[in-house]
């Protein structure tokens, strides 16, 4: 089964401080930002902490991602010398218009990897979706490169774009979320949602979650780090689940020693998909578990 | 590389350094620290300074270091940033590589 991203956690890249504490708050990846948190006159120097970071701290098994400036900004390739370089899990890259966007992005992270001495194909990457124009080559974006870990939802850009503004509720997302969950599932990738903004919302903040989730997401970037706890739990199945998930495990096993290609659980047949949904279950619960013993 | 202007890099936030590199006419690194962990990392952060520079081949400029509590990266990051800004120069030099 492939890693948990339930929350990715936003670093500012110019931030010393929160780049030396950013492993300490249980997020299940750490974002380190090289784009809008960091002022155009610091992104040299933005690079170079990130890239010390990353080549001198040890951050346990956290997933390490670092968001990029996009390759038309001037900065992106700047950004790939250094970053490659420092070996990071996946690199994110922001504004995803097309596949090309990606695929200019991977010809430069392959030369890079080559020059350096990489193995090829190592370093991740994910594409943030965040126009209309995005939205709607979702599906090709998804299936661009085998690199693709995930496909992202940037929602402040996105609904600038769409000439709205951002609602508690969301509404406003609503296309955008499904359109990237599709392309996502499709693709065999990750989908994973926009920042919740208001810190100060937790409530809010827990029904979008729960919200993402039920649409298929994987999970969420957050922005503060009070907001993994209430995400994780979200994320993490329910005793109830886990209880329904073992019953449907064992009415399978039940049914296979009896060689009956046919198992019921308390009168309700179960089909293949039930049973694939509660095997996901069982595998995201143990995953979580694990997680949460490698950081006690 | 030599330094051509006066080149800053870093914040007084906590944990942070502010590193500023300046032109000297003569050879030599001249360096001044200030740190509120003066007594206990003040070696250590020279050492990094220097090594720095001396990696980036700057034989002669004056350095001025304000530290704020900065980690071993932090400093060599800053350095690196003010020195690059110093030279004028965006010819980067990633040696790669992880202790991951």
């Amino acid at each position: 089964m492939s890693r948990l991203r339930r929350s990715m956690l936003f670093v500012p890249g110019n931030n010393p401080g929160m780049i030396r504490d950013a492993h300490i708050y249980g997020s299940d990846s750490i974002m380190f930002d090289l784009e809008d948190s960091v002022a155009i006159t610091e992104k040299d120097a933005a690079r170079f902490l990130v890239y010390k970071a990353l080549t001198t701290l040890r951050y346990g098994k956290k997933e390490l991602v670092v968001r990029i400036n996009d390759l038309s900004s001037g900065l992106g390739v700047a950004d790939l010398e250094a970053i490659v370089r420092a070996r990071p899990d996946v690199i994110r890259l922001p504004k995803t218009d097309s596949a090309k966007d990606v695929i200019e992005c991977e010809r430069e992270i392959e030369r890079i990897e080559r020059e350096a001495g990489i193995p090829v194909g190592t370093t991740g990457m994910m594409a943030a979706i965040e126009s209309a124009n995005g939205v709607l080559n979702a599906k090709e974006i998804a299936f661009s490169s085998k690199r693709l870990i995930g496909i992202a939802l940037g929602a402040e850009d996105y609904v600038t774009d769409l000439k709205t503004t951002r609602s508690p509720e969301g509404i406003e997302l609503m296309f955008a979320r499904g359109m990237i969950v599709n392309a996502a599932k499709a693709a065999g990738i990750m989908a994973l949602d926009t920042v919740y903004s208001d810190v100060n919302n937790e409530e809010g903040f827990i029904a979008e979650a729960t919200m993402i989730r039920k649409m298929g997401f994987d999970g969420k970037s957050v922005i503060n780090p009070r907001q993994i706890a209430p995400l994780h739990k979200v994320f993490t199945p329910s005793e109830k689940d886990l209880m329904k998930a073992h019953a449907i495990m064992d009415a399978i096993a039940e049914a296979n020693a009896r060689g009956s290609g046919v198992a019921s659980l308390k009168g309700k047949m179960i089909d293949k998909p039930v049973v694939a949904r509660a095997q996901y279950l069982l595998e995201m619960a143990e995953r979580a578990k694990t997680i949460t013993v490698e950081e006690v | 590389m030599e330094i051509k202007k006066t080149g800053v890099a870093g914040t007084m936030e906590s944990s942070d350094i502010i590193v500023r590199i300046e032109p000297k006419n003569t050879e030599g690194v001249e360096l001044t620290l200030e740190s509120a962990v003066m007594q206990q990392y003040g070696r250590q952060i020279e050492k990094v300074i220097r090594e720095t520079l001396e990696g980036l081949g700057v034989t002669s400029a004056y350095v001025n270091a304000v530290d704020k509590g900065a980690l071993d990266c932090t400093v060599a990051a800053r350095t690196l940033a003010a020195a690059y800004r110093a030279a004028e120069s965006k010819d980067y030099v990633w040696n790669g590589g992880s202790i991951r």
